[in-house]
């Protein structure tokens, strides 16, 4: 289903409600927000992707459009299968199918506008009218959507939409024969199970709780905010501190002292902003500090196109800042990864001592998707070498940056008796000491990559890549971050008569996980690369770390996410 | 008990001889030896710049971090720890070029913790440009017809951001110096010194007799420091006459005030495990 409307119409607030009544229903949803950078006006749509079984992305096959202005019909009518219905207000929107040129269309004129004014309601209550005669022409359960409403809104706004959905339902009932609109949603017995809602960014603000992050500094820019907007109101209960900056460089300096003071911290922010980040980035590296850093991407170059989505920042988040220093780079492909990965980001964080940073791109970070609760017993905290005692009782001088064999040195919390902690982002001796000794610096260089050395030992009993589909078939697809959705949704159909398809999820793409990748793709046949950029990032990795040239690529790098569809007609083209 | 001694390190000095700096750099020491500050309960944090290598020369924690970012490097270190005694330094460029975008908002914030800015109004570290405290027409390698627009007055700036202590000491005179940075170091809030500190090598102009012709104290005068409105009049003396010590010093609610689930907890200090996370969730059913 896909509403769409001007901007400020309530178009992602009626998608998500809709999406959490099918969720309800124990039915698996995706939710995908597109939106344009104004307040008012232009053309915002969200679809929500509805299925009993899982769902791994949205689909531009939309059987039900809710069209709450001309435009959207215009706009969407290509996309609209045989069958499809449209919603609209006849009173606002005239609409034939002869002048769409398609006869294979329901229209379902139901007065919105009229409903609710009658009510006395807002007019961005139309859509929830809307609501109401979706679920009557879906013969789905009104009662789930009610429930939705009732726990979003206040008591007499919750009433006055509760009535909307009931006119809107009432109103296909009387006027129509819902058999001539031919899906249909069903509850599933998974109601009862106790699956969550939730975008990408929500996820990783979830995994810093889980994770004991005490401390977050961000400054707003789409589609990183919403983590600042998800963390904010549970600073208190969680006993952290949420500070909006003044800046990037603000926040990412901040989150570097407040790691060094012992505490774990995070900040997230979009390309630009990464950007301003990238000179406390080479900082973090040299003084062994930890914070973790979400890049949440979308298009370049400068601002380009803010509210849509691209993986065009991998090679920046790797290579970004001045100097050599060890980092790690991981890419969670969905809400679950955003989850999980993000407790892994915290803990090797602190155990190497090094900057994480979690890559993710607008469609992962602002789309909605079904899954199962998260098992808190998965989550484990590692602090690595860290000395909590009160008082530290060493013989020796306490040395932030002691030269042991693995190039861990101990860490301690400033303030512990009898400990002197000192760093410094000049190139420094044990002590911290600012030093500009050769033979030092090559010591100290030295001491950062052994701690990558090691990293990449670990690394090893980490689920770096993903192989998905059968282990062997005759074309594998590789891909990163949120074109997961999408290639899965792909697999399932192109597989369908025989499994002739695989995919290759790289997840940590930095250090680069080269061992495991070769070994899948030495038994691979023909491989095609998909991601959501120009250059196709992911092949130059491929070719620097495993002298293998990926010839076949699908790019898309039009800001919009890879639907299932287009997808499927770009691989057997290729095929 | 901390001794002089204590705060010494085995790095050798490379500051010119006779640079301001190492009458900051006594100042602080004996301002911890006289507030009884523990090595491991004070920090130091400081930018990129001659003012810099404090970090080298004293020991207590410290943070040398980057170029203009003090203040949000040394506020993260606070908030987390509020029982650390935080004392930031930069130098005029680190602080009012590179780091002005901190400057007010650090002051706004009101984080309980103390910036002393090395104002010697000149780059010295990179060998002799201008800044933007130079005077105006004050001829450098960068500026050779002089410099164009007039001098930044970091006095005024704190003042109108709401400044809850600002003031402005001479290291010509390190016992004064070391009052301000005593009181500064007690106040419950933020406190910033500008410090004026000559340049021997490359402020020809700024010098310790032009400077020692100039200041007067303005405790020495009649100056109350919880008006607001004179602390801006005298803040906007710069000339034959130049006006050190506290301008304003009032408190207000720092920061952490209006964080009321931590008080004065240490974040350090919070366990990181077992968070039912289920509040969270609400929204996601």
């Amino acid at each position: 289903m896909l509403v769409g409307g001007e901007a400020g119409a309530g178009i992602s607030r009626s998608g998500f409600l809709f999406a959490k009544a099918c969720l309800r229903g124990g039915l698996s949803v995706f939710g995908a927000n597109d939106y344009q950078s104004l307040i008012r006006g232009g053309h915002n749509f969200y679809t929500v992707t509805v299925c009993d079984k899982s769902v791994y992305s949205h689909t531009n096959n939309i059987d039900l459009l809710i069209a709450l202005n001309k435009e959207t019909i215009l706009l969407h009518k290509d996309e609209l299968v045989a069958g499809a219905g449209i919603i609209y207000d006849g009173d606002e929107v005239t609409v034939t199918k002869e002048e769409l040129g398609r006869d294979d269309l329901e229209l379902y004129n139901v007065p919105m506008r009229k409903i609710v004014k009658d009510l006395e309601g807002p007019s961005i209550m139309e859509n929830t009218v809307a609501l109401g005669a979706a679920i009557a022409l879906l013969e789905y359960n009104l009662k789930l959507m009610n429930g939705v409403l009732k726990d979003t809104f206040n008591p007499k706004i919750t009433k006055q939409n509760i009535e909307a959905t009931k006119q809107g339902y009432d109103y296909i009932r009387n006027q129509y024969d819902v058999n001539t609109f031919g899906y249909k949603l069903k509850e599933t017995d998974a109601a009862v199970k106790n699956r969550i809602f939730l975008t990408g960014n929500e996820a990783i603000g979830l995994g810093a709780l889980n994770a004991g992050c005490k401390f977050y500094a961000a400054y707003p820019m789409t589609p990183a905010t919403s983590i600042l907007h998800f963390l904010a109101p549970l600073d208190r209960e969680f006993n952290m501190i949420v500070i909006q900056t003044e800046s990037e460089i603000a926040a990412i300096n901040m989150v570097a002292g407040a790691s060094f003071a012992g505490a774990r911290s995070m900040t997230a922010t979009s390309g630009g902003g990464f950007c301003l980040m990238s000179e406390a980035l080479g900082m973090i590296g040299i003084t062994e500090t930890s914070p973790v850093i979400v890049l949440v991407q979308r298009p370049g170059p400068s601002t380009g196109l803010p509210t849509y989505t691209s993986q065009g920042d991998l090679r920046f988040a790797i290579h970004a800042s001045q100097g050599e220093f060890p980092r790690v780079v991981i890419a969670p492909g969905d809400v679950n990864e955003s989850y999980y990965l993000t407790l892994d980001a915290f803990n090797l964080a602190e155990k190497f001592q090094i900057p994480v940073i979690i890559i993710s791109d607008k469609y992962l970070a602002e789309s909605h998707q079904t899954t199962e609760q998260f098992d808190q017993n998965k989550i484990k905290i590692d602090r690595g070498n860290l000395i909590t005692t009160n008082q530290y009782k060493d013989k020796e001088e306490y040395k932030r940056h002691l030269l042991t064999p693995n190039g861990i040195s101990p860490r301690i919390i400033p303030g512990t008796k009898g400990a002197i902690v000192r760093t410094n982002a000049d190139e420094h001796n044990e002590l911290g000491f600012t030093t500009e000794n050769p033979a030092l610096s090559i010591t100290m260089a030295d001491k950062r990559f052994k701690k990558l050395e090691i990293l990449i030992k670990e690394l090893e009993n980490y689920e770096t890549v993903k192989l998905h589909g059968p282990k062997e078939a005759d074309n594998t697809l590789i891909g990163w971050g949120s074109t997961k959705g999408p290639i899965l949704e792909a697999m399932k159909i192109l597989n369908q008569e025989e499994p002739k398809i695989n995919y290759l999820q790289i997840l940590y793409l930095n250090p680069f996980p080269a061992g495991k990748i070769q070994e899948i793709l030495q038994s691979a046949k023909k491989t095609i690369i998909v991601e959501n950029n120009k250059t196709s990032q992911l092949t130059s990795l491929i070719r620097e770390h495993l002298l293998i040239d990926v010839t076949l690529k699908i790019l898309k790098y039009d800001g919009r996410p890879f639907n299932p569809e287009s997808l499927i007609q770009n691989i057997k083209e290729l095929l | 008990m901390v001794t002089l001694e204590d705060l010494k390190t085995p790095k050798t000095n490379t500051w010119c001889p006779g640079c301001g700096n190492f009458g900051i750099l006594m100042a602080f020491k004996k301002a911890l030896l006289e507030l009884g500050i523990e090595r491991e309960n004070a920090i130091l944090v400081s930018g990129i710049g001659c003012h810099g290598k404090m970090v080298n020369y004293v020991n207590i924690n410290g943070f040398h971090g980057i170029h203009g970012r003090v203040l949000p490097l040394a506020a993260g270190i606070k908030l987390v720890n509020p029982k650390l005694t935080v004392v930031g330094f930069a130098g005029d460029s680190d602080q009012y070029n590179e780091g002005w975008g901190h400057f007010a908002h650090a002051i706004r914030q009101n984080i309980d913790m103390t910036l002393i800015v090395h104002d010697n109004m000149v780059l010295g570290l990179t060998t002799g440009q201008a800044t933007s405290t130079s005077q105006q027409g004050f001829k450098t390698k960068s500026t050779p017809f002089g410099v164009i627009p007039p001098m930044l007055n970091p006095i005024v700036h704190a003042l109108v951001s709401d400044g809850s202590f600002v003031a402005r000491g001479f290291s010509g005179d390190m016992f004064h110096l070391k009052s301000l940075v005593v009181e500064a170091i007690q106040h419950r809030g933020f406190a910033f010194i500008d410090v004026l500190q000559p340049c021997v090598t490359f402020n020809y102009l700024n010098t310790y007799d032009w400077y020692r012709q100039r200041v007067y104290k303005l405790e020495e005068e009649t100056h109350d420091v919880t008006n607001k409105k004179k602390a801006l009049e005298k803040a906007f003396e710069w000339g034959d006459r130049i006006p050190i010590g506290i301008f304003y010093n009032k408190e207000r609610p720092i920061y952490r005030d209006s964080l009321p689930h931590l008080k004065n907890i240490e974040l350090t200090k919070l366990s990181l495990e077992n968070f039912d996370v289920t509040s969270a969730l609400k929204e996601m059913k």
